[in-house]
């Protein structure tokens, strides 16, 4: 038996909508398989994975913690990745943006004042579209392929933080241990709704970043121009758009947002600089930016659902005991099942019998 | 302690430079594996389970090859067969293998492994200076050498290569000359998938004879950063691979020197080195164009 | 659907009251930094669990997460323990101070303990730690006694004062018996990755060192000290397997007497706010056998060991000269905890400089 994919004429608007709901079955199905071959519940395990970190607001709150970042990163990608610049490095974004953020509440503790928290939003924006602009300039200057570039200057920024906190920005009071001074009240991002939980205005910044960027990306002619370039650069040009010009654009909006990512996550989650302050963001959020189909309100979703399989693996191992290990293979496989099922917006599946002619067809025309 | 510092750096290099080659056949034919990390410590895993039940390194590095292949086979089937997006299917690849390899290398933990012998011909392998270095390394280190003059003669020397490369540069048109494109990836994706089982085995049987979770530690990332690196040239593979391994075992011995510089901007060096270099070598734009498989991580469907 | 996922709610809210056990009179979690795979530091303080699991038995229930990053996830990870009924939880890793003092403050009924901080903001929070430097000083006799070269390779993660410590406790145990005798340092920065190890114990050997010691989790330097005919110091758990005719001896940490104690101070009722740095006199840091090395040199290090559990001996005493040739400890002098929890300077003879 074969499979053969038919195009469709059309996107078909009912498996953009359904096929999460497939994938989900289908996980639900493989989850439990998995789950019952290592000799734990299944039904036990699926309700902690999926259903437990929904039952509390504290936990709803936490939800957004760990989404916001990878949202915030994951509608800057898409820029990227719609118009063929291959940002891999947001991860090394997200580090500068944070440390740039960071100046001054580190070096002047004393200035303490309501424009201080502005100020380091911006100062992070900057840092991060800044460390971007190097395989951007690189890439249009002498031509150098940006997924190297970007992949590199990730493992210079996180050793530069490293030495950042062990050295000249070493907390004073902090026993010679590899942290910052911890940030004054002024310098924190403050909480949303501190009564039920500490979720802070990074969710907040992630969801106007991402309705920011879908208006742009939908209504106005320079997401038009991203397209365009993006999917053929020739026609881009007889446009008149400048391919050089869209390369700084993405690298530094993706940037910027990795930065802001980076210095609310500094700000507001964790209050000051560690040797490591992300868990891999930049890199998971590549995976976001596809799994919401590099559309900013898709990647909304995206964004929480793999914030979720994070708190409900941490849920599963904490009941139920399995590994963390099992966790990582469940999470791999959920996110093969989104990216199959998303086939079918664009295709349709036949099974194609080898020695009969008999076809099925496994998806009506829709 | 020259010979010593050319051996550790072949030693550093040659998991790279394995994996490395086996990602540039996979994406000559236009598919991108962000996966190599998974597929790499798949083998790693797989290499040392087999060769501590076995005794045999050998029989080790046979079942990382083929459990590599057979990993890489879920990766082609979702961006090949299904057509999904090849970067967030190589991602999840990663994820995928990191877990299932912890779960598989849980009893592992602790166990010293079995390690393979070094090469030795009486005689050769005793000559000063050269002796260790030309004859007697582990058998894997000629492994790469051969592995990388074979693809280089492969892709630029034969039929077959000239077939694949045409796929990577356009698959439209190989399509409509005939050649059966879907068919030809999966090789290639699973030759890939072969190479990073093998370089993982290499890790798991030689470089560290044991198991520990995640001993990859992001060599699978600097193997895929290679690739680029060498503008999908083996041989450049080669250099590259070689050159990252000196720079990193360099900052080792200016550290043990005690040079009194920050050990992270040592550390930092083996990275910025690479940039450097490419940057100088890829500002012949003529010369980068011609190498890039023009239809790299595009998604093709056959219309018929 | 919403009908399936309430009934699959209710399944498993029945299912839960299942898996508790009615006589577990008390439950401890952990939270570890890395995977209890990586045979050094977590699977250390996992070995610790396992104890407390075996000395109780049915009485206690266990649960941990292991890997959980420093930062945003760290609170997470804390609260939803205090949340999930924990009664005391161990938080292995230094990066957790600062959320856990803040969950502490919510959860006043939880006992907090938190390995190698300093912060205790409320009295249901406790610090512990080991002095594994105690260990560093006999390593360094050892090796001062067996070296021919004069000269040892000590590979090193991040520059902590716990790691600066053991620098220069292993430098002051090996001048102890050769004044000259020097240290060369190499940072790995990481914990743990067995490839850069191997090649830093590489680098080191191929620069004249006759004897390894390593301040990061993995057996690699052993099986490359082995491989070159050398001796080495294991980490964190006995490595003898790894090399049975190289590892002189290794400093296993013990963390089970320490969670066993604590366990049961929560079930009788008598845990108290404290701040436990043990040494070899608690038990708490364990000399693996001394092996591969002359009889003389073990009488030296047991005599060694000897004096440091009776508390006779403090490694840190004077005289004492920092690197740059100032005075640090008089003759007699003993350095203040305080002074060596936040130390950030070599003794005289470290081939290295710190950041500053």
């Amino acid at each position: 038996m074969r499979i053969e994919l038919i195009k469709r004429p059309e996107r078909s608007a009912l498996f953009a909508a359904l096929s999460p709901f497939i994938a989900l079955g289908l996980t639900l199905v493989a989850g439990a398989i998995m789950f019952s071959l290592l000799g734990k519940s299944p039904v036990e395990a699926l309700y902690y994975y999926f259903i437990d970190p929904l039952r509390e607001v504290w936990s709803l709150h936490e939800l957004a913690i760990k989404a916001a970042p990878l949202i915030l990163i994951a509608v800057g990608l898409s820029i990227c990745y719609l118009s063929n610049n291959w940002n891999i490095g947001a991860e090394g974004q997200f580090v500068v943006g944070a440390i740039v953020g960071s100046i001054l509440p580190v070096m002047f503790p004393d200035f303490q004042s309501w424009i201080v928290l502005p100020l380091m939003l911006l100062m992070g924006i900057a840092g991060g579209a800044a460390y971007a602009a190097i395989p951007a300039y690189l890439k249009v200057r002498f031509n150098t392929n940006e997924i190297l570039t970007s992949l590199m200057l990730v493992y210079v920024a996180q050793l530069f933080l490293d030495w950042m906190v062990r050295g000249p920005w070493r907390n004073p009071a902090g026993m010679n241990f590899p942290e910052t001074r911890t940030f004054s009240a002024a310098a924190t991002l403050p909480e949303v709704w501190s009564a039920s939980g500490r979720a802070n205005w990074g969710f907040v910044f992630a969801i106007v970043a991402a309705i920011a960027l879908w208006f742009m990306l939908s209504r106005t002619l320079k997401g038009f121009e991203v397209q365009v370039l993006g999917q053929s650069p020739r026609a881009g040009r007889f446009a008149g758009f400048s391919q050089s010009r869209m390369v700084f654009f993405a690298f530094l909006v993706s940037g910027g947002l990795a930065g802001l990512a980076g210095i609310s996550e500094v700000s507001g989650a964790i209050g000051q600089l560690r040797p490591t302050i992300s868990p891999g963001y930049g890199f998971a959020a590549i995976i976001v930016a596809f799994l919401g189909r590099l559309n900013p309100l898709g990647i909304i979703a995206a964004g929480l659902v793999l914030a979720l399989s994070y708190l409900g693996g941490e849920a599963a191992q904490i009941s139920i005991g399995v590994s963390d290990k099992v966790v990582r293979a469940f999470q791999g496989m959920l996110l093969f099942f989104v990216l199959a099922c998303d086939t079918l917006i664009l295709y349709r599946i036949r099974f194609v019998g080898t020695s009969a002619a008999k076809t099925v067809e496994a998806t009506q025309n829709v | 302690m020259f010979e010593g510092i050319l051996l550790t750096i072949a030693t550093a290099a040659t998991p790279l430079l394995i994996a490395a080659v086996g990602e540039l056949v996979v994406e000559r034919s236009g598919v991108l594996n962000l996966g190599v990390e998974g597929m790499m410590v798949m083998g790693a895993v797989t290499g040392f389970g087999v060769a501590l039940a076995t005794g045999s390194p050998w029989l080790g590095v046979l079942a990382a090859i083929m459990v590599g292949a057979l990993f890489s086979l879920l990766f082609g089937f979702l961006t090949l067969t299904l057509v999904t997006n090849q970067v967030a299917t190589g991602l999840a690849l990663t994820l995928l293998g990191l877990g299932l390899a912890g779960m598989m290398g849980e009893s592992f933990v602790g166990l010293p492994g079995v390690k393979m012998d070094y090469v030795y011909i009486p005689g050769l392998s005793d000559l000063p200076m050269v002796g260790r270095l030309f004859f007697g390394q582990d058998p894997l280190f000629y492994v790469s050498i051969v592995l990388t003059g074979g693809v280089a003669y492969f892709l630029f020397k034969t039929r077959a290569g000239l077939t694949l490369r045409s796929i990577g540069d356009n698959h439209t048109s190989a399509h409509a000359l005939g050649i059966k494109v879907i068919a030809i990836r999966y090789m290639a994706v699973m030759f890939g998938g072969a190479c990073a089982g093998l370089a993982g085995a290499y890790l798991s049987l030689v470089y560290t004879p044991q198991w520990n979770e995640n001993m990859t530690a992001g060599r699978g990332w600097i193997a895929l950063a290679l690739v680029v690196f060498a503008s999908w040239r083996p041989w450049r593979v080669l250099a590259g691979a070689y050159l990252f391994g000196a720079v990193s075992i360099g900052q080792l011995h200016a550290q043990a020197l005690g040079i009194g510089v920050p050990s992270q901007l040592l550390s930092s060096l083996p990275y910025l080195a690479t940039v450097v270099v490419l940057v100088l070598i890829s500002r012949n734009r003529r010369l980068t164009m011609v190498n890039t498989p023009a239809s790299l991580g595009r998604p093709f469907v056959p219309d018929r | 659907m919403k009908k399936t996922i309430l009934s699959l709610a209710a399944a498993a809210a029945v299912m839960s009251f299942g898996t508790v056990a009615a006589e577990a009179k008390v439950k401890a979690c952990w939270i570890y930094v890395g995977p209890i795979g990586d045979f050094g530091y977590s699977y250390q303080h996992h070995q610790g669990l396992l104890h407390a699991k075996e000395k109780f038995g049915d009485e206690l229930e266990t649960a941990y997460l292991e890997s959980v990053p420093e930062g945003a996830d760290a609170e997470r990870a804390i609260e939803r323990f205090a949340r999930s009924g924990c009664n005391i939880i161990f938080a292995t890793s230094f990066g957790y101070m600062d959320p856990l003092n803040k969950v502490a403050g919510k959860f006043p009924d939880v006992k907090f303990e938190h390995a190698t901080g300093y912060k205790r903001e409320h009295p249901n929070v406790a610090t512990f730690n080991s002095k594994f430097h105690e260990g560093r000083y006999i390593q360094g006799v050892i090796a001062a006694k067996e070296s021919k070269a004069g000269v040892a390779g000590y590979i090193a993660s991040f520059p902590i004062p716990e790691v600066v410590m053991g620098i220069n406790s292993f430098m002051l145990g090996a001048q102890s018996v050769n004044p000259d005798f020097k240290v060369k340092v190499v940072w790995a920065n990481t914990w743990f990755d067995a490839g850069k190890e191997a090649d830093a114990a590489k680098a080191l050997i191929d620069q004249g060192v006759d004897i390894i010691t390593q301040h990061t989790d993995s057996t690699a330097p052993m099986q490359v000290a082995t491989e070159r005919g050398i001796k080495a110091f294991g980490q964190a758990s006995d490595m003898i397997k790894f090399g049975p005719t190289t590892q002189l001896t290794s400093i296993v940490d013990d963390w089970g007497p320490y969670y066993i104690e604590r366990i049961q101070e929560v079930i009788d009722g008598t845990w108290k706010q404290s701040d436990i740095w043990g040494g070899m006199k608690e038990g708490h840091v364990v000399m693996a056998p001394y092996a591969n090395m002359s009889d003389e040199t073990k009488k030296l290090a047991e005599e060694t060991e000897a004096k440091i559990k009776s508390g006779s001996f403090n490694p840190f005493t004077g005289p004492v000269t920092k690197q740059d040739g100032t005075e640090w400890l008089k003759a007699g002098e003993v350095a203040q905890d305080g002074v060596l929890l936040g130390l950030n300077f070599y003794v005289k003879g470290v081939d290295d400089k710190l950041p500053q």
